[in-house]
């Protein structure tokens, strides 16, 4: 069980932003962070690593207070049991590919240990190679390898698929799968790709500018909270005529205009030049107001 | 060759070699501290380290002289304390050396450790590694360009100091005289032969040391491809 409940204020390019953020993350659970970049997402794994320090806040991991900034307590990162892959991997290149993952293990364990990640992870060939010889996606496997080695509490995924291609995500995120499923640490990925929040995550919190504002699991957050729609167009009305007891309301999506029948009680709200959203679901197409 | 020319080049390369060690040791922490410490006393550290780009070298050798001599309380200090002294001898012209010869080793030291990207250590913290490991597992081994340069630097620059060496060590025969000073020396008895076999040996070793370090260097950033 880890609980988290930090504050901190952040200087962006357009001016300070309160990061505010509680979370109960469950053993083996996979929580993801939403949401476009400068929100606050890769700050929160950071400080959750301890490299950075919240200003005020608890962080506990396991019944283990790591951060209590009422107690004065700040564990240095050497002391977290985190596991973390780095956006750019930072794999050390002095090292193979199995030193990488074995350099922070003891000795005594090492060499087992190492044995089995290189063969759970598929990269058992490449075991000494060194790491300006691998493609992304091998040295994004290395990462989580190495990761994993200690078997933090927690790991921390910070957009660790988005230099990769679309073939090569898909085969990767299946692999984080299978690998969260075998060592079942609780995990925390950092993602602005929605078909990957889908895929891997229990729980997901969508962030904007510093504060969640939805949580849930993926279905929930992103199907539930818009009407599970079929399709849906974003438009502008263009011109809106009667006929007979209902509207026929010309709304343009993209270059076309696509025209749609409203009632009289819904055409009230409506006027040429209203931003509009038309969605179906099953037969009816909705037209609902933007903001 | 004489005898006595084989015994100022002999101890000229032992001065330069001694130096060059001990700055690596002393060269390694302090690098270290002022490449990531946020301190503001760092400003006054690093200022400390420069001074002896600009200082002209026999300033500093007269204020050595002047507090290493017996009759002042760091010379008497160190000779009580460590049965040492520190004026024309072998020792002085070490101790010296390390203070003039030091931003050569600690500058290019300070960069190589800048130039490692803070993901690396951030990622040793995360793995638990101690920051003694982190330095010799991590740091060290991805630094090794800019560790041959400062000790390639601070060699051939103590191989070649003069005024410091001159004012400390004084000019005796197989205890202080270096290179450079038996150059003078000899230049002041009007024997240009000697002078020029002393200077001839410094420039073609200095040229193949520094074509060494270039050439290596050269494979280092080869390597880097990524």
């Amino acid at each position: 069980m880890i609980r988290l409940d930090v504050k901190k204020q952040l200087h962006t390019a357009d001016g300070h932003m309160d990061l505010v953020f509680q979370a109960h993350i469950g053993q083996a659970e996979f929580a993801t962070l939403f949401g476009p970049s400068g929100v606050g997402k890769t700050t929160l794994l950071r400080m959750i690593a301890g490299l950075l320090e919240p200003d005020e806040g608890l962080i506990q991991v396991e019944g283990i207070t790591w951060y209590d900034s009422k107690a004065k307590i700040n564990l240095s990162p050497r002391r977290r049991s985190v596991g973390m892959v780095f956006q750019d991997y930072a794999l050390f290149p002095n090292l193979t590919v199995a030193e990488n993952i074995g350099v922070a293990l003891p000795r005594s364990q090492r060499a087992a240990a190492v044995a089995e990640l290189l063969e759970v992870a598929g990269l058992r060939e490449l075991a000494n190679r060194k790491i300006d010889r691998l493609s992304g996606g091998q040295r994004q496997r290395v990462g989580l390898a190495r990761a994993l080695a200690r078997r933090p509490s927690i790991l921390l995924l910070d957009e660790p698929l988005s230099a990769l291609d679309l073939t090569m995500r898909l085969k990767l995120q299946e692999e984080l799968l299978a690998l969260h499923r075998r060592y079942q640490p609780a995990t925390v990925l950092v993602s602005h790709d929605l078909s990957e929040v889908f895929r891997l995550s229990h729980t997901v919190y969508v962030l904007d500018r510093g504060k969640v504002i939805r949580s849930g699991t993926p279905s929930q957050v992103f199907t539930a909270s818009q009407t599970s729609n079929k399709f849906r167009f974003t438009g502008e009305v263009v011109h809106i005529e009667p006929s007979g007891l209902i509207f026929v309301v010309h709304i343009l999506v993209g270059n076309d205009v696509v025209q749609v029948i409203a009632t009289e009680q819904e055409r009230t709200a409506l006027n040429v030049g209203t931003r509009v959203m038309i969605a179906s679901k099953a037969f009816n197409p909705l037209i609902m107001v933007m903001e | 060759m004489t005898p006595e020319f084989t015994e100022t080049m002999v101890l000229t390369f032992k001065v330069a070699a001694i130096t060059t060690g001990v700055l690596l040791v002393l060269g390694i922490p302090l690098a270290y501290w002022l490449a990531y410490t946020k301190r503001r006393l760092r400003v006054v550290v690093e200022t400390l380290v420069s001074m002896p780009l600009v200082l002209p070298p026999t300033v500093l050798g007269f204020y050595l002289l002047v507090s290493f001599s017996p009759a002042n309380f760091l010379g008497q200090w160190i000779e009580e304390w460590f049965d040492l002294r520190l004026v024309f001898t072998f020792e002085g012209v070490i101790v010296g050396s390390i203070l003039f010869s030091m931003p050569f080793m600690v500058h290019p030291l300070q960069s190589g450790f800048s130039s490692i990207p803070v993901s690396l250590r951030e990622a040793a913290a995360t793995l638990g590694m101690s920051r003694l490991r982190t330095l010799f597992v991590v740091l060290l081994p991805n630094m090794k360009p800019a560790l041959l340069a400062g000790s390639v630097l601070s060699f051939a620059h103590t191989v070649g100091e003069f005024g410091v060496v001159l004012m400390v060590g004084g000019n005796m025969a197989g205890e202080t005289r270096m290179a450079s000073i038996a150059i003078y020396d000899r230049v002041e008895a009007l024997d240009y032969a000697t002078a020029h076999q002393y200077a001839f040996v410094l420039f073609a070793i200095t040229f193949s040391i520094l074509l060494l370090v270039y050439l290596v260097n050269r494979r280092f950033s080869r390597m880097e491809l990524t």
